[in-house]
């Protein structure tokens, strides 16, 4: 029952927090490109690949009681928190449903921002095409994002890493 | 005169219920429409199992594509001349709002779920491969199919010929809106598409509503928050949507186990290994998928044979309201009951989920990630979010609405012995 929301549960349950929705999508585009069946849907949107099929998901795991999510007030903007509950570990427990690991790689995208993480599911979203090519719709789709060649470079590193841990 | 600014001799007119008529000028228009992969769309239904709760509903994707294309058409001779607006890129917005949803297969929802496909990235493999379509868009340049599908795709530079195909209030929402309510026959969807089109300006990167046209647009948002309940997420359409899904699994399944198929499903063969070529999505239209529901029908697997019977002969799951939290130990047990009962209940038990945001919004510091629509103020010329001005949309903003049910075949659980402790177990769930 509820495979696909069983799955988000144990992204939450692996990752003790996640902090901003941006990153949480950008997160799981992610491990969807690294052969980790999330089911979700995504579309190129304003900061990169973005999935409504997720939003409304996670906004029933919220409704359900399996996770929670928490507003916060920063200095001019605002922060979503999102955490497993308990009945959410419970929900877990009973599902059957099993994904390959995943904990070191949550740990590894984790730590880094959400502009980054934008850069790397971007990149990632034209791996149809060659690095060359990518580098340069980087630069078309995310004008006003000023990535450098450096940022771009480093993405491509982080990208390696995630594939070596996937396999 | 180059292929890109030929036009008809005459002007060709299709007759549409929504829109009046299509109007068509240019060459190119004319033959996108004449190409295979594009009157494949006729056989593939806009809206999938909804025919079976609203049985005027067997409208295709092919009426929507056109009505689609002639929304931007109407849009376009209005922008014409206006600040921002590049008349360049006339013909491309037209073929990408005519192409659009090209890549669609057969009841999309349940065939790209089950079988993993993506219905967008066919859409730029029609564009881009070895296809009629690529022929003729090439024939404008050497680099036009790519700037069509990246239109489609979102992902071209001009994030004002976007924001015409796809935004949320877009040529596309506003002609399925329109077309599924004549076609389904309910009151809601209605509204004042003509003053929208009317109000709607250009801008840099995106279309905004001039601000006296705030309540054409309101009656715009009420009717697609209307849509979404009472059509597409109406409870018996996702039963047939259900039993739908369970079908191909079955078939994939058995197909897995080396079960002799009567009917070798050839047209299902690179479905089921999940590892689907071009030519093989465009074979697999609607009339296909339902000849072979209807052979299966005398398969000797049972579940297979059921399905196909009780989708093909409307003969439907019931479905009770259903909380996975606060039910989750109801559910547990009512598997195994269906398995002691004899009914499998990976097959018939089923929780089903809808969720709907009829309009989101972006403030500055919230990290929301749709486009919202914007008002242009008189006067001033500054934008307002619309849900900051309007009362009524601020209302809905934001509002997520979810709706989970579970679907079972009622006769199978009638049919089980009177005095079993099982149907009443089951029942007791069920019912009370």
């Amino acid at each position: 029952m509820l495979e696909n929301h069983a799955k988000l549960v144990k992204f939450f349950s692996s990752s003790d927090e996640i902090i901003g929705r941006k990153k949480l999508q950008k997160m799981i585009y992610i491990l969807k490109k690294c052969d980790v069946p999330y089911e979700e849907k995504f579309e190129f949107h304003f900061y990169g690949p973005y999935s409504e099929e997720l939003t409304l998901r996670i906004e029933e795991l919220c409704n359900l009681g399996f996770i929670t999510e928490q507003k916060e007030k920063k200095s001019n903007y605002y922060q979503y928190r999102y955490q497993v509950t308990e009945q959410g570990e419970q929900f877990l427990n009973q599902s059957n449903v099993t994904l390959p690991p995943i904990d070191n790689l949550i740990e590894k995208m984790k730590v880094q921002s959400s502009r980054f993480l934008e850069l790397v599911s971007t990149m990632l979203y034209f791996d149809h095409l060659s690095k060359q090519e990518v580098a340069e719709k980087v630069q078309v789709v995310k004008k006003k994002s000023n990535y450098t060649e450096k940022d771009i470079n480093e993405a491509w590193q982080f990208i390696d890493e995630l594939n070596a841990i996937a396999k | 005169m180059s292929y890109k600014d030929e036009r008809l001799s005459e002007e060709k007119v299709f007759k549409d219920p929504v829109h009046r008529y299509v109007h068509v000028n240019d060459q190119v228009i004319w033959d996108l429409i004449g190409a295979p992969e594009f009157q494949r769309l006729r056989r593939v239904k806009q809206l999938g199992t909804s025919y079976v709760t609203f049985h005027g509903a067997e409208h295709s994707r092919f009426n929507h594509s056109l009505g689609v294309y002639e929304i931007v058409r109407r849009i376009l001779n209005n922008f014409e001349g206006q600040p921002n607006w590049n008349q360049d890129e006339r013909l491309l917005c037209l073929c990408a709002a005519l192409l659009h949803d090209l890549g669609h297969g057969p009841f999309s929802h349940s065939f790209e779920k089950v079988f993993k496909l993506d219905h967008e990235d066919f859409t730029r493999k029609i564009i881009l491969g070895d296809t009629h379509i690529n022929q003729i868009l090439r024939r404008v340049g050497e680099a036009f199919p790519q700037k069509v599908a990246d239109v489609i795709n979102k992902t071209y530079e001009d994030k004002l010929v976007v924001s015409l195909i796809s935004s949320q209030i877009d040529a596309d929402r506003m002609d399925y809106l329109q077309r599924d309510a004549y076609y389904t026959g309910v009151s809601y969807g209605h509204f004042d598409m003509e003053r929208i089109l009317r109000v709607m300006r250009p801008l840099e990167d995106q279309v905004v509503i001039k601000e006296s046209g705030m309540h054409a647009v309101e009656d715009y948002i009420m009717s697609r928050y209307q849509m979404y309940w009472q059509v597409y997420f109406h409870p018996v359409t996702r039963s047939a949507e259900v039993i739908l899904s369970k079908i191909l699994h079955r078939a994939k399944s058995l197909f897995e186990q080396g079960y002799a198929f009567k009917l070798k499903p050839t047209h299902f063969l690179s479905f089921f290994a999940e590892d689907v070529s071009l030519q093989e999505y465009l074979r697999l239209d609607e009339h296909v998928v339902l000849y072979y529901f209807q052979m299966w029908i005398d398969e000797d697997d049972e579940i297979l044979s059921d399905l196909c019977e009780r989708f093909s002969n409307r003969h439907l799951f019931k479905y009770i309201e259903f909380n996975p939290n606060l039910q989750m130990n109801q559910w547990m047990e009512l598997y195994r009951l269906f398995t002691e009962a004899g009914i499998n209940p990976d097959y018939y038990l089923v929780v089903d989920s809808s969720s709907d945001l009829p309009y989101d919004f972006y403030r500055p510091g919230e990290e929301e990630e749709r486009l919202p629509i914007h008002l242009l103020m008189p006067k001033t010329n500054e934008l307002r979010e619309l849900s900051r001005h309007s009362d009524i949309v601020e209302a809905i903003s934001g509002k997520k609405r979810t709706d989970h049910k579970l679907y079972f075949p009622q006769d199978f659980l009638e049919a089980l012995p009177e005095d079993s402790d099982i149907k009443k177990r089951i029942f007791e769930i069920l019912f009370h």
